[in-house]
């Protein structure tokens, strides 16, 4: 009997045989193309699993079986084993657009309030996002969160907060969350000049723990209005000619308060480029969405911008390129539809 | 209440202010009898059939202790509350007291309406002018009560009420009264939540917080500490405080009991006249009627007897 060759082009027609002698649907390239849907690090290829997935015989899945050591373990029992570990991964990535689209859908004082509380019951805790969602929003629209908190756990944010941090963290967050800033343009230029030289003092001068304990660096970046704060980081940069959030770059939480309040593509493009690295934690992960359906209809131009700047690459690309089906499409739709407001 | 009434109080408010003099009666006869959001309606009014500001105009027409009394009235509470905050953050030491009473005896939406009539009026946020108008132990404890937007709820959690007066009581036993933990529990948790957990202290450790804070009589921050306790669980007997306390004094502190009377006549009033009759003997009508006179006397008569049937 003739031996058919493993390898084979096509599928239809059907009348391939494998070394076992029974018939093959699918090619080595389509077994490929489903490994690479069942392997995300962003969602799942649906499309993929709809039209290969459909096609493959028992004999056709018993050979994706054994060519996909990374999926099956081929050793301890007498089948190719789902890898658990695997499995597990592959339903948290099924679950990443069912996630988006839900997180789109909600009303956004819910939607932060339920990050509020996530932020500092992960382990470890995302200080990070929480600095985020008390700096990036309006006063309005994390006064709205804040209300939405206390609907949903009974207690309001700063005792949420309070409770969970000490110290520094406890005199940064909890201020952080209560201040109901000023959100208007009138500012007054000669207390700028001096609080921009106040901050510069500290900052140039003082130890790391010094800077922590400066009750007038914390009081500048806690109640000022944002508009204030942007007029001191330009002013700062003319007195110092550096800017203000690298400087704080040792206490990383001044630095993302800093940028959340004064230039939040800066801090979000950070956060996609993170999301997006070669082996992001599923916080990262996590964060790519949070951003995309946060910011499309606020600043997304100019996040794209700056993560091109920074990444080196347009953001949608790299979306296309590390993100999978329906994920990947809602994402690129709506970072397009951010682009063209 | 129909637009013609409205119309009919601008018409007389108006005609108060014409010719020579002031009719002063007139005036205390309306504002003193209208809710403030009757006066609200008055104000837009005259401001459209006049083309001025009544509160403009009350300040021109009137003077000393009844204009201020009058002005501070016919303001909305939110843009009141804005007002005297601001001027108590221009000032210094007793100051204290006037912030913490404006951000711990009002309730969460009030503050909050508050806050927001101050961007509207000095444009700047409430938190940022007490932060650089105060500093140390005062600021540690003013902002965060400035800033903080408490649950409302009833629920108590008892277990956490045990806890947390345990803490307190370690502290103030260790007189580290600006212990981070003082100012969170303080600043941070429920009316219900703090009345709870000092009920719980008193039955616990056998004193009132406030005893336990009593040990300096002189230390100013103690002296605050004691205004937030009293102002956060029994705001009835702080303002009969203050207002025993302005009415006693040689001279009579006429700011606190114009601020006290004109912020409280629409709110509880009533329970503090009480509490004034019980602690003092004497009415609290016949303590005014005793120690001020003239319109301003008539005007705080009338405002004390605001909500009454």
């Amino acid at each position: 009997m003739a031996e058919r060759k493993k390898t084979t082009i096509l599928v239809i027609g059907g009348k391939k045989l494998n070394k076992e002698g029974e018939k093959i649907m699918t090619s080595p390239e389509e077994c490929e193309a489903l490994r690479k849907a069942f392997s995300g690090t962003h969602g799942v290829e649906e499309k993929s699993m709809l039209e290969i997935l459909v096609k493959c015989n028992p004999a056709d899945l018993t050979t994706f079986r054994k060519k996909s050591p990374y999926i099956f373990l081929d050793d301890e029992c007498c089948f190719e084993k789902w890898d658990p570990f695997h499995m597990k991964s592959l339903e948290i990535e099924f679950l990443r657009f069912q996630r988006a689209v839900i997180q789109q859908t909600m009303h956004p004082w819910e939607r932060d309030a339920l990050l509020v509380r996530k932020s500092l019951e992960e382990k470890p805790p995302l200080y990070n996002l929480l600095i985020e969602l008390a700096c990036t929003r309006t006063s309005d629209e994390f006064l709205g969160a804040r209300k939405a908190f206390q609907c949903l756990y009974s207690e309001s944010v700063e005792e949420f907060v309070a409770v969970r941090v000490e110290g520094f963290q406890r005199r940064l967050l909890v201020a952080l969350v209560s201040t109901y800033r000023y959100e208007g343009m009138r500012i007054d230029e000669a207390a700028i000049e001096l609080e921009c030289q106040k901050l510069g003092r500290a900052i140039k001068t003082d130890k790391k723990n010094e800077i922590e304990n400066d009750d007038e660096v914390l009081r500048i970046l806690t109640t000022r209005s944002k508009h204030y704060l942007k007029t001191i980081h330009k002013c700062y940069k003319k007195n110092y000619d550096s800017n203000l959030d690298e400087d704080l770059d040792d206490i990383q939480m001044l630095r993302d308060t800093v940028n959340c309040l004064c230039a939040p593509p800066i801090y979000f493009s950070k956060i996609l480029v993170a999301a997006m690295s070669v082996c992001p934690t599923e916080q990262e992960k996590e964060a790519l969405t949070r951003v995309i359906v946060t910011r499309t209809d606020v600043d997304m131009k100019d996040i794209a911008e700056e993560f091109n700047r920074k990444f080196g690459a347009p953001l949608i690309e790299r979306i296309e390129a590390t993100a999978l089906g329906n994920y990947r499409d809602f994402l690129v739709a709506l970072v397009k539809r951010g682009m063209a407001n | 209440m129909a637009t013609h009434s409205v119309a009919e109080d601008c018409e007389q408010l108006r005609k108060a202010f014409a010719g020579w003099g002031t009719n002063e009666g007139l005036i205390i006869s309306i504002l003193a009898h209208r809710s403030s959001a009757q006066i609200k309606l008055i104000r837009e009014t005259y401001a459209q059939t006049y083309g001025e500001d009544l509160l403009k105009d009350l300040d021109k027409e009137l003077s000393s202790d009844f204009e201020r009394v009058v002005v501070l009235w016919a303001l909305d509470p939110a843009e009141r509350d804005a007002f005297l905050a601001n001027e108590a953050t221009k000032r210094w030491t007793s100051s204290n007291q006037v912030l913490v009473e404006i951000t711990c005896t009002r309730t969460s939406d009030q503050l909050l309406l508050a806050k927001q009539a101050y961007h509207a009026r000095f444009k700047r946020s409430l938190e940022e002018d007490v932060a650089y108008r105060s500093s140390g132990d005062f600021r540690k404890l003013l902002v965060p009560l400035a800033s903080t937007y408490r649950y409302e709820g009833d629920e108590v959690n008892m277990t956490l009420a045990k806890s947390e007066a345990k803490i307190l009581h370690e502290k103030i036993s260790e007189k580290a009264y600006n212990h981070e933990d003082v100012i969170r529990i303080l600043s941070t948790r429920g009316k219900a939540q703090i009345n709870a957990t000092l009920n719980h202290y008193k039955n616990e450790f056998g004193n009132d917080i406030n005893k336990d804070l009593k040990t300096d009589p002189k230390d100013e921050f103690l002296a605050v500490l004691r205004a937030t306790v009293k102002c956060l669980t029994r705001p009835e007997k702080y303002f009969e405080k203050v207002l025993r306390l302005a009415i006693n004094k040689r001279g009579t502190d006429e700011g606190a009991l114009t601020r006290v009377v004109t912020t409280r006549a629409e709110i509880d009033m009533k329970i503090i006249k009480e509490e004034y009759h019980k602690r003092n003997s004497v009415t609290l009508d016949h303590a005014i009627g005793k120690d001020t006179t003239g319109d301003y006397e008539k005007m705080l008569l009338a405002l004390i007897c605001h909500g009454d049937a």
